[in-house]
């Protein structure tokens, strides 16, 4: 083929496209391995096996007491987290303490995955200042920013923390989510493109779910991967299995370490899929999906092959799983409790938060305020 | 003190702030060896390396975000938008996240952030890069915007911004950038935010300007001493907040107000300057307070600049009509 026939090939361009990604997956739906080499190179001993196990089931447990919160009034706004489990618990696996979170409003459980307690989630989800404080129980800081609700901002201010962990010569990373529908914002691009311009460690997540609200993935792009938004700025970019929480560990974790050692931004894209409502703000997903392709979904969902891989294993069992449910809702028990007997917050703070030295008008709103005990 | 250009103060003061803040940064479209499209930032990657000062992709929003990034590790931003109009791009930026950090978080992080952008009529510019932008900001709680008149508090200004510990939108007049010259002190110094400045002593009317329409002000007053009117000039250096005390205390020495802003007449500071003189102070007017503005119709197009412009001559028309008024 001449050059210019080769070239100008679109039709064989778009197949290329199309080919270019294939997904990388571990353990498939039934909990088998199927890449014997991908779980050698995760490198997890049988003990880290099941704390990526544990911190899946946390995850999920968190998810079904706060839908159950809703239910009751008692939550405010949440993003429900099932079938997420392996995209979001096992990629911060890959991650450590020193690395920077950037977290969208759905992504609540990473956050918990570096010692934000859960009390703090519940207050952030009701609207309350210190659901945004950002230490452990004990006082630790916690490198995360706040669930971004502006879709994609989180990608710009990540990309300005790589930066910054890059001039300070920091042996961390930033890593940040988005979903299907953040990755057809420009923020998302401009923030992958401004890593890759400086080389910044940033390590980009896209959670496609299939669902943006209500509509489909089809809509956001032409593009039949969205890990290929990540070539545009010249980083590498893969599809993951997002049910599949080893092959989510692999991918992250080499993210990571091609991230920190100066190469530059890594995109990826995790096939998952979202078995809940979209918030828990009145969405109905019966309303734009079908009962059947929700049903679907929940077999290959993300702990039953993790379940039954680590049970072929002789690593997991039913009492082992019973008793940890029970100690994760003791946990949670005590930390709805905590979350009920804060303080009710003051306009006065609010004012006193926003500036840190308040204006003239904004003093005499404070002490009126104050006076009045708000 | 020396005699220096309004844009000859503000690199002083860039340089002045990377020599002392070794975690100051300068970031922005063509700010590095090109020095900036005005050589605001001139000979500064020279002196201070790729690393402190540098240039950006060409993303504004990017910017912005960078800017927070970096804020978060312990770095001391200094942005730069090329032109202000291109501000609306990086708008989330600045009204949804950095002016937001502070409260966000329950006081446990802020972002000391310095956006730096020019604007300003009167060099026929092409369109969207000159429009007063400051009525925007100015609605926005957690960022301060701070527009100086002259090149000793350009400098004194832009330092008192840069150690301060929220964002701060620092709008620069392209029109003064080489127009203006003014003694300028040496060294180190900071001009207080949040500070109106007597620009000039009167006690029969008060003009209350900022920015651009400062000089103008001055020069409107000029004219009335020769018709017998001293008119007192109020700069208010930050137009937002606003330092509601001095407003107050000149309204209090004239009863006579006119307000002058380059930007269009709806909504904008001087609306808040009047808002706040009819709940604090209307019993000191002796007459309706007077407004000098642009029109509202959108920035001219750069032939009618002259037309659309505030001048001198309608200050002085403004301020006769309210020193006429009983």
């Amino acid at each position: 083929m001449s050059n210019s026939q080769q070239i100008l090939d679109f039709k064989a361009q778009l197949e290329l496209q199309d080919t270019t990604f294939p997904m990388l997956q571990i353990l498939n739906e039934e909990g088998k391995i199927v890449d014997k080499e991908g779980l050698k190179r995760a490198g997890l001993s049988d003990e880290k096996l099941v704390e990526l196990f544990k911190s899946m089931l946390f995850a999920r447990q968190v998810d079904i007491r706060s839908m159950k919160l809703a239910k009751q009034g008692r939550m405010g706004f949440f993003g429900p987290h099932a079938g997420q489990e392996a995209s979001q618990m096992a990629s911060s696996f890959a991650f450590t303490d020193e690395d920077w979170l950037f977290p969208g409003y759905r992504d609540l459980p990473q956050i918990y995955a570096k010692g934000w307690p859960i009390w703090k989630g519940l207050l952030w989800s009701r609207g309350h200042q210190l659901g945004n404080e950002y230490t452990t129980d004990d006082g630790k800081p916690v490198n995360s920013w706040f669930p971004q609700i502006i879709i994609g901002a989180q990608y710009v201010e990540a990309a300005g923390v790589a930066l910054g962990l890059k001039k300070r010569k920091k042996d961390a990373v930033a890593f940040v989510y988005t979903g299907d529908g953040g990755s057809s914002q420009g923020d998302t691009y401009e923030g992958i493109n401004f890593a890759g311009a400086y080389k910044a460690p940033l390590v980009a997540f896209i959670q496609n779910n299939g669902y943006a609200i209500s509509t489909p993935r089809s809509l956001q792009s032409a593009a039949p991967h969205l890990a290929a938004k990540g070539w545009a700025a010249g980083a590498p970019s893969i599809v993951v299995d997002g049910m599949d929480a080893i092959a989510m560990y692999l991918a992250s974790k080499e993210a990571r370490a091609w991230a920190v050692a100066g190469n530059g931004p890594v995109v990826i894209e995790a096939i998952t899929n979202r078995l809940e409502p979209h918030s828990t703000a009145g969405d109905d997903p019966l309303r734009y999906r079908t009962k059947e392709d929700i049903e679907a979904w929940w077999k290959k969902e993300p702990l039953v092959r993790m379940r039954n891989f680590l049970t072929e294993k002789g690593l997991w069992d039913t009492d082992k799983e019973e008793a940890y449910i029970a100690e994760l809702d003791a946990r949670i028990d005590a930390d709805i409790k905590k979350a009920n007997n804060v303080e009710k917050q003051k306009i006065s703070s609010f004012i006193k938060n926003t500036l840190e030295v308040p204006s003239q008008a904004m003093a005499e709103q404070i002490a009126k305020f104050e006076s009045e005990g708000k | 003190m020396a005699v220096k250009t309004y844009i000859a103060a503000i690199t002083e003061a860039l340089d002045l702030a990377l020599e002392k803040d070794k975690d100051a940064l300068i970031f922005g479209e063509d700010v590095g060896q090109n020095g900036g499209v005005f050589r605001a930032t001139d000979g500064l990657q020279a002196k201070y390396g790729e690393d402190r000062v540098f240039n950006t992709p060409l993303a504004e929003s990017g910017i912005g975000g960078m800017a927070i990034g970096l804020a978060t590790q312990g770095f001391h931003p200094i942005m730069e938008i090329q032109f202000g109009t291109f501000i609306f791009e990086v708008f989330d930026s600045i009204a949804g996240q950095m002016s937001r950090t502070r409260y966000r978080f329950n006081n446990t992080r802020s972002n000391n952030i310095v956006v730096r952008t020019p604007y300003g009529i009167g060099t026929k510019t092409p369109e969207m890069h000159a429009d007063s932008i400051e009525g925007l900001f100015s609605q926005l709680p957690g960022v301060r915007v701070v527009m100086p008149s002259n090149p000793a508090d350009a400098k004194g200004l832009l330092l008192a911004s840069i150690e301060n510990n929220d964002p701060v939108i620092f709008l620069e007049n392209l029109h003064l950038y080489r127009s203006l010259k003014g003694e300028v002190p040496e060294g180190y110094y900071t001009t207080p935010l949040d500070q109106a400045a007597v620009a000039k002593e009167g006690s029969d009317v008060s003009i209350i300007a900022y920015g651009g329409t400062v000089s103008l002000a001055l020069k409107a007053a000029e004219q009335l001493e020769k018709d017998g009117i001293k008119a007192e000039v109020i700069d208010l250096r930050t137009v937002a907040p606003l330092d509601i005390a001095s407003i107050g205390k000149t309204v209090e020495k004239t009863g006579r107000v006119v307000v002058v802003q380059e930007a269009q007449r709806t909504a904008g500071i001087a609306a808040n300057v009047m808002a706040e003189i009819s709940e604090r102070f209307v019993l000191n007017l002796k007459a309706p307070i007077g407004r000098v503005t642009g029109p509202d119709s959108i920035f001219p197009f750069a032939q009618a600049e002259n037309d659309w412009a505030v001048k001198a001559e309608d200050i002085v028309n403004k301020v006769k009509e309210v020193v006429d008024y009983d």
